[in-house]
């Protein structure tokens, strides 16, 4: 039998089973509960706001199933398996999933970018009263206009001009700011934090001594280890000084502490994507199919 | 389906075996004893030796992505500090961070429903300006964030009324995933100014921080067994936390990791016995 009829009949059998338990109820529902807020300013303005409910409490008082958060739900599943589906080749519905992430990702993003970026920063700095009076009513009475946010807002006009067919160098102008900005500041903060901090961590006592005054081993292999991996790894990325006799061996040793390094690196990816699927793999089973109920959320 | 094809395992075996190395725990809901780890004890130490009471920032900087990783670290930092009473203030320097506080906040109102909004608890939301947010926060707090996430003035609220700076905080926790992240908190407020900070990332970050400490920082929970360990040293201090099965999502990952190991292990065996095998034979010379 072809790969793809055995793979065809499994999503076959598991459309079916998905079919059934959905007809009858047993899976893949959500229920929401309505919730009436009220100000502590203003206790005769109410308005409902609607929260997650467990399936086990349909029929209590405010719990009703959501049709809103059902189709969320079977949307989130069904895009998880279509971003699976890459597994067996590139395919129409991957894509389709990975356009509507982007998407969805870019949106959001912009979204919010603008309303606490744009809004939040820079209109409340230049016009806080209409702010006050329109979207940011919490704005504090005492924040006064800063004129000096005319600047980033004429900045980030000129950026803009990229898209204009003719002056697109006026925008060359905020990003050499920008740039320049940006290096300066990182500079200064991995000069203080990264290199010098690293180099005041690797000065530390290869004999260590507890505090009543019995030798440490543990610590003082630790160290020594620490130190030693250090400096052979610098040795061997040390290119001015040919790589013969005591430095060849000191740089092997480097090698060694980068090729242990790399392998602790590639065994956290590891478990990092594990932990990933085992997070979809949960979605899947509890949320969408009622397979399990860890969080006794239907029992 | 065959097995070889072409001298190759055919990867499609390698998924399906994945799929039910990762997918059978779950159904079965297998769990495994956790020890924590000195560096995981750090991590709680650092929480839970603060007095009862004290002010923690909790930056929240990732997205959906990274949740299966870091979900479970956030909702184990947030129900320590609840059951310890302190005060916390949340902000995310990443526009998906805003959504996962929210989620996070839901568990404090359940569990914790004496916390109050404003007096316990206040949430900044999504900061634009990645590491300029830090450069501002360490020197004008009221000018960084004027207001919380509602717009409401945290010069009005309890909690931040008086906040200034937030070197005047106790302790910040970072729970981060990349740029910007628990590397910049270092950077920009940690290492400058000595501030106490713990925190929780993904695995594949957490080597390059572990440099950092424990003078930089004073430990980091590194990936789902980070988290997994620091929830055992929750319910290990706090029995009644183990009832919870909200607080055990780090534990519940543990048995798919065990199997997906394994299999890994056992498939590096098999691909390099193969491997031996077929030069032995002279294939693929």
């Amino acid at each position: 039998m072809k790969p793809d009829k055995v793979i065809a009949g499994i999503m076959l059998v598991v459309g079916l089973v998905v079919l059934f338990r959905t007809s009858t109820g047993g899976m893949g529902q959500s229920y929401s509960r309505e919730v009436t807020v009220s100000p502590a300013s203003a206790p005769d303005v109410q308005w409902s706001k609607y929260e997650d409910a467990f399936p086990r409490e349909q029929g209590e008082p405010g719990v009703s199933f959501s049709w809103s958060r059902t189709l969320g739900l079977w949307i989130s599943a069904l895009l998880t398996l279509a971003i699976f589906s890459f597994l067996l080749g590139d395919n129409v519905v991957y894509k389709l999933a990975e356009a509507i992430f982007l998407g969805v990702s870019a949106g959001y993003v912009m979204v919010a970018g603008f309303y606490d970026g744009i809004v939040g920063k820079l209109l409340a700095g230049l016009a806080p009263t209409l702010m006050r009076d329109s979207l940011l009513p919490g704005l504090p009475p005492e924040q006064q206009t800063n004129w000096l946010n005319i600047v980033p807002l004429i900045l980030g006009m000129m950026l803009l001009w990229r898209l204009s067919p003719k002056g697109g160098w006026i925008s060359r102008w905020p990003i050499a700011l920008f740039i320049g900005i940006t290096a300066g500041f990182r500079m200064l903060a991995y000069f203080e934090a990264d290199f010098v901090g690293q180099i005041q961590n690797t000065i530390v006592p290869l004999l260590v001594f507890a505090a009543d005054g019995s030798f440490d081993w543990v610590q003082s292999v630790k160290n020594l280890l620490m130190v030693t991996g250090v400096l052979s790894t610098l040795t061997y990325f040390f290119f001015s000084v040919e790589h013969t006799g005591v430095i060849h061996r000191v740089s092997r040793v480097g090698i060694w502490v980068l090729m242990i390094t790399f392998g602790v690196g590639f065994g956290m990816t590891v478990m990092g994507r594990i932990a990933l699927l085992a997070a979809r793999l949960e979605f899947l089973f509890d949320d969408w199919l009622w397979l399990i109920d860890p969080l006794n959320r239907r029992s | 389906m065959t097995l070889l094809k072409e001298g190759q395992i055919d990867r499609r075996w390698i998924y399906l075996a994945m799929l039910c190395a990762v997918g059978l725990p779950i159904l079965l809901q297998l769990t495994f004893p956790e020890i924590p780890s000195p560096k995981v004890l750090d991590v709680f130490d650092a929480v839970d030796k603060l007095p009862e009471g004290s002010r923690i920032l909790m930056a929240c900087d990732f997205d959906p992505a990274s949740a299966g990783e870091l979900e479970p670290m956030m909702s184990a930092f947030v129900r320590h500090c609840g059951t310890k009473n302190h005060k916390l203030i949340f902000l995310a320097l990443w526009p998906q961070g805003a959504p996962v506080i929210k989620s996070n906040i839901v568990i404090l109102n359940k569990e914790f429903p004496e916390y109050e909004y404003g007096k316990d608890y206040v949430n900044l939301g999504y900061q634009p300006g990645n590491e300029v947010v830090l450069k501002v926060l360490v020197t004008d707090f009221k000018k960084q964030c004027s207001t919380d996430v509602d717009g409401t003035s945290t010069s009005t609220l309890p909690l931040t009324r008086d906040l200034t700076k937030i070197q005047q905080l106790s302790l910040v926790i970072s729970v981060s995933t990349g740029n910007p992240g628990t590397t910049e908190w270092v950077q920009y407020v940690a290492s400058p100014f000595g501030m106490p900070m713990v925190a929780g990332t993904t695995a594949v970050q957490a080597p390059s921080l572990y440099a950092y400490i424990p003078r930089q920082l004073i430990s980091v929970l590194g990936g789902i067994k980070g988290a997994a360990e620091y929830e055992q040293a929750i319910i290990d201090h706090y029995p009644t936390m183990g009832e919870n099965n909200g607080a055990r999502e780090g534990l519940r990952r543990m048995g798919p990791q065990l199997l997906g190991h394994l299999l890994i292990v056992m498939l590096i065996v098999v691909g390099n016995v193969l491997y031996f095998s077929q030069k032995e034979k002279g294939v693929g010379a």
